[in-house]
C-alpha cells in the first residue's frame, strides 16, 4: 500500500527528481482524497501475428464499430487496425508519405481516421476503411531542403505549417483542432476543409494564460469546448470553441494526454498522469495513474499505477475512452497496448 | 423603365450563381484517380495525359532516405510515377526503384506516348518508352550530398565525384543548411549545392550553356521532337533546348527581370508552331520565345505562374495557374485561360482544399478539350476540371 505523503514532502520530492517534473504544480494529493476506481485488465487483448512486434504504441483510438487503431513506431511507423476482439485486421497506409514518426491517431464522429505524425508534420484524414486519403493538413518538409542541422525550423509559426504536431480533435461542426506541438506551443483551429480559422498560444514556451509548454493532447466536448493537455506545465487548459482561454486544471499531474468519452449521455474527461520516460527515482510515487473527472474538472476517481509488467502502465502516451467504462491504452516504454474495464461505482478512498 | 423587373430578375439570378464575377469561367470537377489498395495519395507534383486519355500521376511518397555508415552521405527518395486509365483505374507504376528518384517534380507525355519524368533535386529528366523501359536521360544525379557546418559557412570541400568533372556546372541536389537558413529557404528556390567544379558549366546565374541542370522544373516538346527543359529551381534560371537525341543546342535566360532574363521558371509549354511559353514565376509573367529561343513578348496579369499548359487543336489556348504557395491557402489559386496572344478569355477557381478549389497546383495538363487536370501538391490530389 502506498505511503501517503504530505504535500510539502511531495513538493520537495518533485523538485529533486527532474527539471521536467519539478515544473508541475505540487498539488498532487490524490493518495489522500481521490477515489480509486475499481478496474480490471483484459490480459493479452491485442493479438498480433506471430513474429511481429508492436513498437512504441503512440496512438490509440476506436471507431463506432469497436474497431481499434494503433499508431505505432514499429520501427517503420505503422497504422494497424484490430477488431473488437483484439484480432489484427490490417495495416493502413503502408508507404504513405504522411507517415514517419507516429504520434497520435483519432477517429471523428463519421469514423474517419486521423493520424498525427511528428516526423512528417502531417495530420492526415483517411476514410473509415483506411483506403482513401481525404485530406491532409500541414506541409511535409521538402526533400530539397536537405538535412536541416539542429532539427526543425525555428522560423515564426505559420497558419498552414505544423511543426511536430501532437494530437487532433473535432467539434460537432467537423472543425479540426490540432495541438501544435513540440516546436510551436500552440493550438490551431481549421474548418472542415482545412482552412485556417484561429490559433492560441505563442511560439515561445510560457506558463501563463494563452501560453503553453508542449501542448501534447487535445480533445473537444460536445459543446465545442477545447481541452489541451499542456504537458510541460502539468496542467489541462480549457478553451472555448473560438480558442479563447477559459481555465486550467492543475491538479492532475503530468498532463501527458487526455480523452473525452463520446458515448451517448454524459461526457467524462480522462487525463493521464503518465509516469515519465526514463522513470526517474521517485516518479512512480506521484505518477502512473489515469484520472476520471467531470468536464468542469471535478475529480471522480483514478485507476492504475506505473509498472513494467502488465497490467501496469509504462508511459501511457495516448488512450481511448469512447465508452467511459472501457479504456484502451497505448504505452511507449512497454511496447504494448492494453484494454481495461472500469466499474462505474468507485471504491472508498484509500482502498486498493 | 420597362426592363426594370426583367433586368432586376436577371441581375439577381446572375448574382445567385456561385461567385460569378466578370471573366469567371463555369466549371465542374471530378475526383477521378482511384488508388489501388496498396498505394496511397502522396504529395502530387505532376499530372499528364496520353493520347488514349490515360492519366499519369507523379507523387512524392514513402520516405526519402539518407544512408549512415557510409563514406559520404548518399540519399534517395521513394516517389511514385503511376499510370491510371481514362476511368481512373490503376494500370501500373513506371520507373519503380529508378536511380534518379529524389523529388518528383513534373511529368509530361510526348507525341509518341513516351513518358517524361522531371526530378529537380536529382537534376534529371528521364524519358520512358510507352512500355515503361528507359529510353534516355538528361542530367546526372549528384553522387552524394554535402554537409555544411551548423551555424553557417561551408565545411571542407567534399570529395570529388567518382566519375570526375567535365561539364558540371553548379550542381543541383540536396543542401545541408543550418536550421535558420532552411526556414528562410522554404517556399523559395532551393539553394544549389556544391560550387561549380569548372568544366563546361559556367558560374551560377549566367544561364549555363551546357547539359547540366541546377533544378529542372518541366519539359516540353515541339513538333520535330526537340526537347525544351525549364531549369528553374536553382541558379541557372534558363530554358535549355536539346535535339530529339538529347544533344544540347542552346539556352535562353539568366537570373534577372529584363526581357532576356528569367527568375524561377517553373513550367513551360510549346504551341503548334514551336513557340515556347515559360512560366516565369519570380517575375510574375509568362515569357514567350520563338522556336530558336529568341524573345518575342511577355504576358502579365496572370499572377505568379507556377504551372502552364498549351492545349492542342485548331484553336490553342494557354492555361496559367497562379498557384498559392504551400504555406498559405488564403491567397491566389486561380487558373487563367488565355489566347496565345495573351488576351485573357477567363479565369476559374481559388486556393483551397475543398472540391473545386485548388491547393498549390504544381502542374496542369490540358490535352483534352475544355479539360484541365491539376496536380495539387497542397492537397495531395489530382482534380479533373471540366470547363463549361
Amino acid at each position: 500500500m502506498k505511503k501517503s505523503l504530505a504535500p510539502a514532502i511531495l513538493a520537495a520530492l518533485l523538485a529533486t527528481i527532474a527539471p521536467g517534473l519539478s515544473q508541475q504544480r505540487a498539488t498532487i494529493n490524490d493518495t489522500q482524497t481521490v477515489a480509486q476506481l475499481p478496474y480490471q485488465a483484459v490480459p493479452g487483448f491485442f493479438k498480433l501475428p506471430r513474429d511481429e512486434f508492436l513498437g512504441e504504441v503512440q496512438g490509440m483510438a476506436s471507431n463506432s464499430k469497436g474497431q481499434l487503431f494503433l499508431f505505432v513506431r514499429a520501427p517503420q511507423t505503422r497504422l494497424l487496425q484490430f477488431d473488437a476482439n483484439g484480432n489484427f485486421v490490417k495495416e493502413i497506409g503502408k508507404g504513405f508519405y504522411g507517415f514517419l514518426y507516429a504520434h497520435s491517431v483519432r477517429v471523428d464522429r463519421h469514423d474517419n481516421i486521423w493520424t498525427v505524425d511528428e516526423g512528417t508534420n502531417i495530420v492526415a484524414k483517411f476514410d473509415p476503411t483506411g483506403s482513401k486519403v481525404l485530406m491532409v493538413i500541414g506541409v511535409r518538409p521538402p526533400v530539397s531542403d536537405g538535412i536541416v542541422a539542429g532539427g526543425p525550423s525555428t522560423g515564426p509559426d505559420e497558419n498552414y505549417i505544423l511543426c511536430r504536431p501532437s494530437d487532433v480533435a473535432f467539434d460537432m461542426q467537423d472543425n479540426v483542432f490540432i495541438s501544435d506541438g513540440y516546436c510551436n506551443n500552440r493550438v490551431v483551429k481549421y474548418d472542415r476543409n482545412g482552412r485556417f480559422v484561429a490559433k492560441n498560444g505563442q511560439r515561445a514556451v510560457g506558463t501563463g494564460v494563452n501560453q503553453y509548454n508542449l501542448p501534447h493532447g487535445i480533445q473537444v466536448d460536445k459543446a465545442g469546448n477545447v481541452y489541451v493537455a499542456d504537458r510541460g506545465n502539468g496542467r489541462h487548459v480549457v478553451l472555448d470553441n473560438n480558442l479563447v482561454w477559459k481555465t486550467a486544471y492543475t491538479q492532475y499531474g503530468s498532463a501527458w494526454s487526455n480523452c473525452i468519452s463520446t458515448a451517448p449521455g454524459k461526457q467524462y474527461l480522462f487525463m493521464t498522469n503518465s509516469n515519465p520516460n526514463g522513470n526517474p527515482p521517485g516518479s512512480w510515487a506521484i505518477t502512473g495513474q489515469i484520472y476520471k473527472a467531470e468536464l468542469d474538472g471535478t475529480v471522480i476517481g483514478k485507476f492504475g499505477q506505473a509498472g513494467k509488467l502488465a497490467p501496469n502502465f509504462q508511459v501511457v502516451h495516448m488512450f481511448d475512452c469512447r465508452n467511459p467504462d472501457v479504456i484502451f491504452t497505448g504505452e511507449i516504454e512497454s511496447w504494448r497496448a492494453q484494454k481495461f474495464t472500469l466499474r462505474t461505482t468507485a471504491a472508498p478512498a484509500g482502498a486498493r | 423603365m420597362k426592363c426594370f423587373t426583367i433586368c432586376l430578375l436577371a441581375a439577381t439570378t446572375f448574382a445567385g450563381t456561385a461567385a460569378m464575377a466578370q471573366g469567371e469561367l463555369n466549371y465542374t470537377v471530378a475526383d477521378v484517380i482511384k488508388y489501388p489498395r496498396t498505394i496511397y495519395a502522396g504529395e502530387v507534383a505532376g499530372v499528364a495525359t496520353n493520347a488514349q486519355g490515360h492519366i499519369f500521376v507523379y507523387q512524392r511518397a514513402g520516405t526519402p532516405w539518407v544512408a549512415l555508415a557510409a563514406a559520404r552521405i548518399f540519399s534517395r527518395g521513394n516517389d511514385q510515377l503511376l499510370e491510371f486509365d481514362q476511368n481512373g483505374t490503376f494500370v501500373r507504376e513506371i520507373g519503380k526503384g529508378n536511380y534518379a528518384n529524389t523529388m518528383a517534380t513534373s511529368v509530361r507525355v510526348d507525341r509518341q506516348n513516351n513518358v517524361w519524368a522531371v526530378d529537380r533535386t536529382a537534376g534529371m529528366v528521364i524519358k520512358y518508352a510507352p512500355n515503361g523501359t528507359l529510353a534516355m536521360l538528361l542530367g546526372r544525379k549528384p553522387e552524394a550530398i554535402n554537409v555544411t557546418i551548423p551555424g553557417g559557412g561551408r565545411g571542407a570541400a567534399p570529395p570529388a565525384d567518382s566519375e570526375g568533372g567535365g561539364g558540371r556546372g553548379a550542381a543541383p541536389g540536396l543542401g545541408v543548411t543550418p536550421a535558420g537558413a532552411a526556414a528562410a529557404g522554404r517556399g523559395a528556390a532551393a539553394a544549389p549545392l556544391a560550387a561549380g567544379r569548372g568544366g563546361r558549366g559556367g558560374p551560377p546565374g549566367t544561364g549555363n550553356q551546357a547539359d547540366n541542370f541546377t533544378g529542372p522544373s518541366d519539359v516540353a516538346f515541339d513538333a520535330q521532337g526537340n526537347i525544351f527543359v525549364a531549369d528553374g529551381w536553382g541558379a541557372n534560371n534558363r530554358v535549355a533546348k536539346f535535339t530529339p537525341d538529347g544533344v544540347f543546342i542552346k539556352s535562353f535566360g539568366r537570373t534577372g527581370s529584363d526581357n532576356e532574363s528569367l527568375n524561377s521558371p517553373r513550367s513551360l509549354a510549346v504551341d503548334a508552331v514551336g513557340n515556347v511559353y515559360v512560366a516565369d514565376y519570380g517575375n510574375n509573367r509568362v515569357q514567350v520565345l520563338d522556336n530558336n529561343l529568341t524573345y518575342l513578348r511577355s504576358v502579365s496579369g496572370v499572377g505568379a505562374p507556377s504551372a502552364i499548359c498549351v492545349s492542342p487543336g485548331a484553336t490553342q489556348y494557354l492555361y496559367v495557374s497562379n498557384s498559392n504557395p504551400m504555406d498559405n491557402l488564403d491567397t491566389a489559386g486561380e487558373i487563367y485561360k488565355l489566347q496565345l496572344n495573351g488576351s485573357v478569355v477567363g479565369r476559374f477557381g481559388r486556393a483551397g482544399k475543398a472540391p473545386r478549389e485548388f491547393a498549390s497546383v504544381n502542374q496542369i495538363d490540358c490535352r483534352q478539350a475544355n479539360t484541365v487536370y491539376t496536380a495539387e501538391a497542397g492537397a495531395w490530389r489530382v482534380q479533373k476540371v471540366t470547363l463549361k
